[in-house]
């Protein structure tokens, strides 16, 4: 901690510089780690995770498409991609409803970049697998199952 | 430091797609070890992709996040040349930024 300030006060004279260069010093690694969303990775169902984001409740959408297995042998790695159709998606959240924290993954997505993410979770079982989505500060939702073969918590 | 992450960024017609491979164990914390102890979580809670100062994405990430995470998407705005900054933290206030040049 005390390292990381006298580090941070002797970079205040570049720090503009790096600051335009898109170097992070360790002062905004530490507001990054702040900004985590602890109170919705602690829920543990689709409700409370979207109340902990901020949404009475989700609607159901057909603008939402989930690309994930059908069957995933390795619940360890399953690749899960989400695109949204909704116009001005502010995010998308990954859940996953019966692992032991619901929430996955959330991307917050800045005009310009499209609505479209994909990446790999962890899954403890069959389950199904939520994609919510937040725009124009609403929370919209659609769901698909994901049969597990081998867990991929625990183990 | 932790390995390096690999980070290709292609312009298409339709934007700049990116794909990022970080190297990160993602422990979850629902592990136990042989000795039968759990194993503490340790892994990367957010993510930041800029461009020209600005972020084209914003990542938060809990346990349930695959080992060695793999992060794909698509942004506009940005041609063949420009710099892309990755930054991950995690929840042992690990970090680590690469750049990779969009081609």
């Amino acid at each position: 901690m005390d390292r990381n300030r006298r580090e941070f006060i002797r970079a205040g004279g570049v720090l503009g510089l790096m600051v335009a260069a898109g170097l992070l010093t360790a002062e905004q690694a530490q507001a990054q780690q702040a900004a985590w969303n602890k109170a919705a990775f602690d829920t543990k169902s689709v409700d409370d995770t979207v109340k902990a984001l901020g949404g009475a409740s989700a609607a159901q959408s057909g603008d939402i498409a989930i690309t994930a297995p059908d069957i995933a042998e390795n619940g360890a790695v399953v690749p899960v991609g989400v695109t949204s159709k909704i116009p001005n998606t502010q995010a998308i959240y990954i859940l996953v409803e019966k692992n032991p924290n619901t929430l996955a993954a959330g991307f917050g997505i800045p005009a310009g970049t499209e609505a479209n993410v994909a990446t790999r979770i962890k899954m403890g079982q069959t389950s199904n697998v939520y994609a919510v989505v937040k725009a124009d500060n609403k929370f919209y939702t659609a769901s698909k199952e994901v049969k597990v073969t081998l867990g991929g918590c625990g183990g | 430091m932790p390995d390096p992450m690999r980070i290709r960024a292609t312009e298409s017609a339709d934007g700049v797609d990116v794909r990022v491979l970080m190297s990160h164990e993602m422990e979850g914390g629902q592990r136990r070890d042989s000795a039968g102890n759990l194993v503490p979580a340790h892994f990367i809670q957010t993510v930041v992709v800029t461009h020209a100062g600005k972020p084209v994405l914003n990542a938060e990430w809990g346990p349930a996040v695959s080992k060695n995470p793999y992060l794909q998407f698509k942004f506009k705005g940005a041609k063949k040349g420009d710099k892309l900054t990755v930054t991950w933290v995690d929840n042992k206030g690990e970090t680590r930024t690469d750049e990779a040049t969009i081609n």
